[in-house]
């Protein structure tokens, strides 16, 4: 009653809002209690009207909001009733965006533990024909092409970084700055085109190597390394370069000894991002690298089986049956899943563990 | 150029240069223009191998058409698959940021963001089969609603796809996809909103909401917007999901709901370039050229815009 009294005082002084102490205010326990109220009530009606999981949660939160709203409005004033609105949607917005991540992991792992064995991991698909057989040479191809990739992107995108942070001023440090943030967003196909181009021009068309795979790779993953580098080297602090620099240490010795060491464990964590980015990579890999049925070691001589390619033609193109193949498709995306959740959790466990004390 | 280099005044002032500074130097230097020569590399290659499809007599290329007849739907079904992307995804992504700079709790929000950066790791062909295997049957229902109610829309005309391989899943396929790149974007540009104006607007009186509206939000927009362009450059070139999720007839419709849907660049090139030899790899590394463009173009501006802010926001 007392708020009613308080409204009534508001509108007959002033038109404009009221500061909000003049208000009442909503319990503690209001917010819980609309929650579960919304649940039961859009659960009693989809009882009677026929029940789906995804529309109780949708209908109920809306409810709520909706609610939350209206009941806030008149006991709170619009202002508060739409700060707690935001507050809803926005909660609302980052589950949404977390379902897909869980649904994710879910549907992998429960389809993909079917062929989750040992002979998965060593037998490859040399003369098998619907049962059997597994991602072994899909997983040698894998290491082999991402390792190279690695060999080449982590010196290139290492000393560039080194250049843009040590050495370059001027122009060329900016056209370089600029055109590493453009490649990062090349498409991967168009990696892949590119490589296909470049080998093709070499050993006629209808190449396919395990290599120009990895040149594709690198391409997609020099810019991502001289980007983490660049921003781990930005964080050493100058005294450090200044108290090498006033022992008569040369810049190099300084950047090798000093620089670089401090910084290492950065730069570590994020070219394991960078690696577990390019790792899973399909389409230019389906391009240059195709596919083989048997193990093949040698990047530098025909097709190459990878993970990704292997689950995409597993799964695009089955023999008969087909659930052998869909089976080994999934398995095939749940090994590669992990190894980019582990790679992702060993750079952040190097971030943490090694980060150097500055302070 | 207006460079700091100062020009030494006698032979003494200057610094001793070692040759092990004169090489290490050089180096690194030679590997930053290894990568501009790369990237020049990459539009010189497409273009040589893209150059026979340009010349062919148009009834050689695939489709017995003129090139630009066999890349426009192409174009549009790119564009299209993008655009939808980034409608679902932008909205989301700010609200994410949002919660996760202003509302969740302190100590849980570095753990959300790297939930949220997860799902950036998880490869693309997993996307695809994801897609392909829940998303697609799960839109089912909501196409059949969609036609029902908003038949009218020459977005949902219909008749209604019965496997859910559909634009609308793909492009909400390419939302998740690109989520954690507008995300990341925006939450890095919201954190560095100076405290200063969001404790004035809070000691003004403002609820959070009207301290995000007055303080945060203006401050990031430049932010969301290159966040976003980034997320486009990434939907633009996105193929493995769209690969394996579409069914694509190559016409050119809005509609997003049925099975006749436009293919987009990037994944017409992964479906054809297996089977394909002589002129039409020619054509596919063509169509590759014009999505390098594209990309090419969208990141630039997005680039642009992230370093202009830059240089004028007093956040540094």
């Amino acid at each position: 009653m007392s708020i009613e009294t308080e409204r009534g005082l508001q509108e007959s002084v002033a038109d404009v809002e009221s500061p909000l102490r003049m208000r009442g205010e909503l319990p503690r326990w209001a917010p819980w209690a609309l929650l579960v109220g919304s649940f039961v009530v859009v659960g009693g009606v989809l009882a009677a009207t026929g029940f789906s999981v995804p529309l109780l949660v949708v209908l109920s939160a809306v409810l709520y909001a909706v609610a939350t709203y209206v009941l806030s409005t008149v006991v709170e004033g619009r202002r508060k009733a739409t700060d707690r609105l935001v507050t809803i949607v926005v909660t609302s917005a980052f589950l949404v965006a977390l379902t897909p991540l869980v649904s994710v992991v879910i549907t992998v792992v429960g389809n993909g533990l079917a062929r989750f064995d040992a002979e998965f991991f060593n037998s490859s698909m040399r003369g098998i024909v619907g049962e059997g057989g597994g991602g072994y040479h899909a997983i040698i191809g894998t290491l082999l092409i991402t390792g190279l990739a690695a060999v080449m992107s982590i010196p290139i995108g290492l000393l560039t970084a080194v250049y843009l942070v040590e050495y370059g001023k001027g122009r060329l440090a900016r056209a370089i700055t600029f055109f590493v943030d453009v490649m990062t967003g090349i498409p991967s196909i168009v990696a892949g085109l590119f490589a296909f181009a470049l080998f093709a021009l070499f050993f006629g068309p209808g190449v396919r190597l395990g290599f120009a795979g990895s040149v594709a790779l690198s391409v997609l993953m020099i810019p991502v390394v001289v980007r983490s580098t660049e921003e781990m080297l930005k964080i050493v602090p100058n005294e450090l370069r200044e108290a090498a620099y006033a022992l008569g240490t040369p810049k190099w010795r300084t950047i090798v000894k000093v620089v670089i060491p401090t910084s290492i464990a950065g730069i570590a964590s994020g070219v394991t991002l960078a690696i577990a980015r390019v790792i899973g990579e399909t389409a230019p890999l389906l391009i240059v690298a195709g596919l083989t049925t048997g193990v093949n070691f040698n990047p530098f001589d025909g097709r190459m089986a990878t993970l990704p390619v292997f689950a995409y033609i597993s799964y695009a193109a089955p023999g008969v049956p087909r659930e052998p193949y869909l089976d080994r498709a999934w398995t095939a995306a749940l090994v590669l899943i992990i190894i980019v959740l582990v790679l992702n959790l060993v750079a952040r466990l190097v971030a943490r563990l090694f980060a150097p004390k500055t302070r | 150029m207006t460079t700091t280099e100062k020009v030494p005044t006698s032979a003494a002032a200057r610094p001793v240069v070692q040759t092990g500074d004169r090489i290490f130097a050089g180096t690194a230097k030679g590997a930053g223009i290894l990568i501009l020569l790369v990237l020049a590399g990459v539009a010189v290659f497409l273009i040589a191998q893209a150059v026979p499809a340009f010349l062919a007599s148009p009834a050689d290329l695939p489709g017995g058409q003129n090139l630009v007849a066999y890349i426009g739907p192409l174009v549009f079904g790119t564009i299209l698959a993008a655009v939808i992307a980034l409608v679902i995804a932008t909205p989301l992504a700010v609200s994410v940021a949002l919660f996760i700079t202003h509302y969740a709790p302190r100590r849980l929000a570095q753990g959300l963001g790297y939930m949220v950066d997860l799902l950036a790791a998880v490869p693309s062909i997993v996307y695809g089969l994801w897609g392909v295997a829940v998303l697609a049957p799960a839109t089912l229902g909501l196409s059949d609603w969609l036609n029902r109610n908003l038949g009218w829309l020459p977005f949902f005309a219909g008749p209604v796809s019965v496997t859910g391989r559909t634009m609308l899943t793909v492009g909400v396929t390419l939302a998740v996809m690109i989520l954690p790149i507008i995300t990341a974007v925006a939450r890095e540009v919201f954190l560095q909103t100076p405290t200063l104006h969001e404790e004035a607007a809070l000691a003004l009186g403002a609820t959070r909401w009207e301290m995000i509206r007055m303080a945060v939000l203006p401050f990031g927009r430049s932010g969301v917007i290159s966040g976003a362009m980034l997320g486009l450059g990434r939907a633009l070139g996105e193929t493995m999901a769209v690969a394996i999720i579409l069914s694509a007839s190559g016409a050119i419709t809005f509609n997003l709901i049925s099975s006749d849907n436009p293919s987009t660049i990037a994944g017409n090139i992964a479906l054809q370039f297996p089977d394909s030899t002589g002129l039409a790899v020619n054509t596919l590394i063509a169509s590759g050229l014009v999505l390098f463009v594209i990309t090419l173009l969208v990141n630039a501006i997005a680039r642009y815009i992230i370093n202009r802010r830059r240089e004028f926001s007093g956040a540094n």
